[in-house]
């Protein structure tokens, strides 16, 4: 009367990975990167009708075509690994910092703010200390805030870090008002244009190498925190389980709201680095949705700060060729949105092959 | 957009992603410098700064503006010109900048008023190099002598659109469909530049319906589709019969054109591009900047090795200014009235800032002087640093606002009655 019912076996089932060897994870991604290569490839040739190896050197071209574009390729880049660096604790700790936007304008207004009113009473070095200590607090308070609600009353920390992006929007919508030069204009225009106080000087003839100087020192020093130091450990364990923290008699509470005021601070400095290293300016691009973007880094990087490097470069080299293909090629800009998104897409998906394996149907399981 | 993407990926990340390890470390790769031949004087290389692209109004006049000069010139467009689309206003200005001139550009133009304090830098780094930032007004007190500015005279066609409103106006006034002359404006910044727009464009009203009055909003961006046909929306359940812009995208008069067909009672002038294909029955025209002409001369003078001035304004005379093609909702009798206000503007005889055609509350802050009737008197000239010590010149001569003379772009920040500012 009963039969059994037979489960057939699906044709394609995934299972997660116990593990997987380092070189066949790296071997996934290139597989990967070569895989959006040709994707993006197909489109533009059916779009566009160009070559798409020729498109794929203007890229090259506009990233890397000349020394100055290097720089500024290289400069954007550190811009990014800076607040990458600086979500990199949050991260680990499994609290969803994704305020680093209005953490960098916060650092950003403060440091254009000391510019403006110190400009002619400080030399330069000591504008530069000032201007990077205000920013690291002031970037510190708008991470702290966010955390002292989660630590105490368990606030949701994502809506939380996302609504003071707009609060510090605001704030520096309000403070160009204040500032703008000329008056009228809603800009506040370069800051100290003729005197080039409170720039970042050039350093080994480099208009961009403190930049590098000051992120790439940053970038070891959060390796080595995270890695080596007991409140690295500390974060690790808090985000892997706040109960196995508690157990081991971590405080939770004041892990989070320490954790928080170093990655706050270290975004508040790259809004210094922002205004006095780059652009000279405050405006609300100032942080330009990099706070969002350093996301992306921190995560493809798996919080490795030395990872982060390469995948800030390779977003700011996306970012930069597709201006350039955009004008090369007289290519609408979403049509070179379009290769960045396939880019990443296929980027993003390989970790999915990483982290599972697809087994098919009567098949043997495939090797592990 | 890209923000939007960012974010949405971002989430997607924090969702979904498991954590895994590696290790990679690698130098930032080092290109050679790439060797530049140099060009010869005749040889012109030209870049173009777009703050969007073709698709909004205003960079379209711009770049076909440039491209057209070029032809009549004989400067090959795919070959001499470099455009680059969608530079913010913000440090990408001065590194675009910066690039053009060392690809090879001699001169370089930025389209829009927010790039200049970028350009100006890139002027002061490379002084062989000619920077024109169209819409600036810092080239003179910049000192630069490779910084120009140049604008047109868009208070003349925003005169002239206003002219075909008011004639949109009284027909419906005199019909009786509308019996309040109640005009709204989309602007984009509260700058002068702004200002001088929209109170040309009430002038123009007024030259036909006399007690015209209008509300202003702002949108505080130059180009945002969405805010700017919110905005409209707003000013027409306000009572707002016509809808005038000094905003660069569709969004005002498409959002007037489905207004209308849901049965409101409202007509749209724009700005820029002819507006008829999103409007066709709402739009009435546009106003209308000819950059080539501006390009033109600049890059004349420039390839002939004269003195670029540093500041250069043109209007109708010079064909500088237009408006689009009259819509089919005109008027009877727009055409002419279109006709007598710009032969009054070309030989002189209509001034667009008469003084006694509008009145004023006197300024508390000093920049100008009215009369016992209202009317302007004197008023500052150029003030760039907001101090309210006017900083060279009358603006008030022979009756009228002499806008656009002092330096090429407006000055003129009266602030007239019938004229309020919602935001």
């Amino acid at each position: 009367m009963s039969a059994v019912k037979q489960h057939k076996e699906p044709l394609l089932r995934i299972a997660k990975r116990d593990g997987i060897a380092r070189s066949k994870a790296y071997a996934i991604r290139i597989v990967a990167v070569l895989l959006s290569l040709v994707v993006s490839g197909i489109f533009i040739f059916t779009v566009t009708k160009l070559n798409p190896l020729q498109v794929y050197e203007a890229m090259f071209d506009g990233a890397f075509g000349s020394n100055r574009r290097s720089w500024v390729t290289i400069r954007d880049a550190m811009m990014l690994l800076c607040i990458g660096v600086g979500l990199a604790p949050a991260f680990k700790m499994r609290f969803w910092n994704v305020g680093a936007e209005g953490q960098v304008l916060l650092g950003g207004i403060v440091t254009a703010g000391i510019m403006l009113t110190f400009g002619s009473a400080l030399p330069t070095p000591a504008l530069l200390v000032v201007m990077a200590a205000a920013s690291l607090l002031a970037g510190c308070v708008w991470g702290v805030i966010p955390a002292i609600f989660k630590a105490v009353w368990n606030t949701n920390e994502t809506l939380f870090t996302l609504m003071m992006n707009y609060v510090a929007i605001q704030l520096t919508s309000y403070c160009v008002a204040l500032w703008e030069n000329p008056f009228g204009s809603n800009t506040v225009g370069v800051i100290n244009q003729q005197t080039k106080a409170g720039w970042f000087p050039a350093v080994f003839a480099q208009a961009y190498g403190l930049n590098v100087i000051l992120v790439l020192a940053l970038t070891v020093g959060m390796f080595l925190y995270l890695k080596y130091s007991k409140q690295g450990y500390e974060i690790t364990v808090v985000g892997d389980s706040v109960n196995t923290a508690r157990y081991a008699g971590i405080n939770v509470k004041k892990v989070t709201i320490r954790t928080m005021a170093i990655s706050g601070a270290i975004c508040g400095l790259a809004g210094f680095i922002a205004v006095a290293g780059a652009s000279r300016t405050i405006s609300t691009s100032t942080a330009g949705g990099r706070g969002f973007t350093a996301i992306i880094v921190a995560w493809l990087a798996q919080f490795n700060t030395f990872v982060m490097i390469l995948i800030s470069l390779l977003l700011v080299f996306l970012q930069k060729g597709s201006i350039q293909i955009a004008s090369q090629f007289n290519l609408n800009d979403y049509a070179s949105s379009v290769i960045t998104g396939i880019i990443l897409f296929f980027i993003l998906g390989s970790e999915f092959f990483i982290n599972y394996r697809v087994i098919m149907r009567s098949g043997k399981e495939a090797s592990k | 957009m890209k923000k939007f993407l960012a974010t949405l990926l971002a989430l997607t990340m924090v969702l979904g992603l498991a954590a895994c390890g590696g290790k990679k470390t690698e130098a930032p790769a080092e290109t050679p410098e790439k060797t530049e031949e140099p060009s010869a004087a005749s040889d012109v290389k030209i870049g173009l700064i777009c703050v969007h692209d073709v698709n909004s109004g205003y960079d379209a006049a711009h770049i076909e503006g440039l491209t057209a000069a070029c032809e009549e010139l004989g400067i090959d467009v795919n070959s001499q010109v470099v455009f680059k689309y969608n530079i913010p206003e913000d440090e990408t200005c001065y590194d675009t900048a910066v690039d053009l001139a060392e690809e090879g550009c001699t001169i370089i133009f930025s389209d829009s008023y927010g790039h200049q304090s970028h350009m100006q830098q890139a002027a002061s780094d490379y002084a062989d190099v000619t920077f024109v930032s169209c819409t600036g007004d810092t080239a003179a007190p910049s000192g630069l002598a490779n910084f120009k500015n140049i604008f047109p005279y868009t208070y003349e066609s925003r005169y002239v659109s206003g002219v075909v409103a008011g004639m949109k106006l009284k027909e419906l006034m005199d019909a009786g469909t509308v019996t309040d002359p109640y005009v709204g404006y989309v602007g984009a910044f509260p700058y002068a530049e702004v200002v001088c727009g929209y109170t040309a464009f009430l002038l123009g009203i007024q030259s036909v319906v006399a007690d015209a009055h209008m509300d202003v909003t702002y949108t505080n961006s130059w180009y945002d589709p969405v805010a700017e046909g919110e905005a409209a929306n707003a000013l027409m359940s306000k009572g707002c019969v016509i809808i005038g812009q000094h905003a660069d995208s569709t969004g005002a008069p498409s959002a007037v054109q489905a207004a209308q067909d849901a049965g409101t009672v409202a007509y749209s002038v724009g700005y820029n591009i002819d507006m008829l294909s999103v409007a066709p029955k709402a739009a009435l025209t546009s106003a209308q900047n000819n950059w080539s002409v501006l390009y033109k001369a600049t890059l004349e003078k420039f390839m002939a090795g004269e003195e670029i001035p540093t500041d250069y304004a043109a209007g109708y005379a010079d064909s500088a200014v237009m408006i689009s093609a009259l819509g089919e909702s005109c008027a009877a009798g727009t055409k002419e009235a279109v006709d007598a206000a710009w032969s009054g503007i070309k030989d002189g005889s209509l001034k667009v800032f008469d003084t006694s055609k509008f009145t004023c509350q006197s300024a508390e802050n000093g920049s100008y002087q009215v009369d016992a009737d209202g009317h302007v008197t004197s008023a500052f000239g150029l003030d760039t640093n907001g101090d309210f010590v006017a900083d060279s010149g009358e603006a008030i001569v022979d009756g009228a606002f002499q806008e656009s003379v002092l330096r090429s772009a407006p000055y003129f920040g009266l602030h007239i009655n019938g004229i309020t500012e919602l935001n």
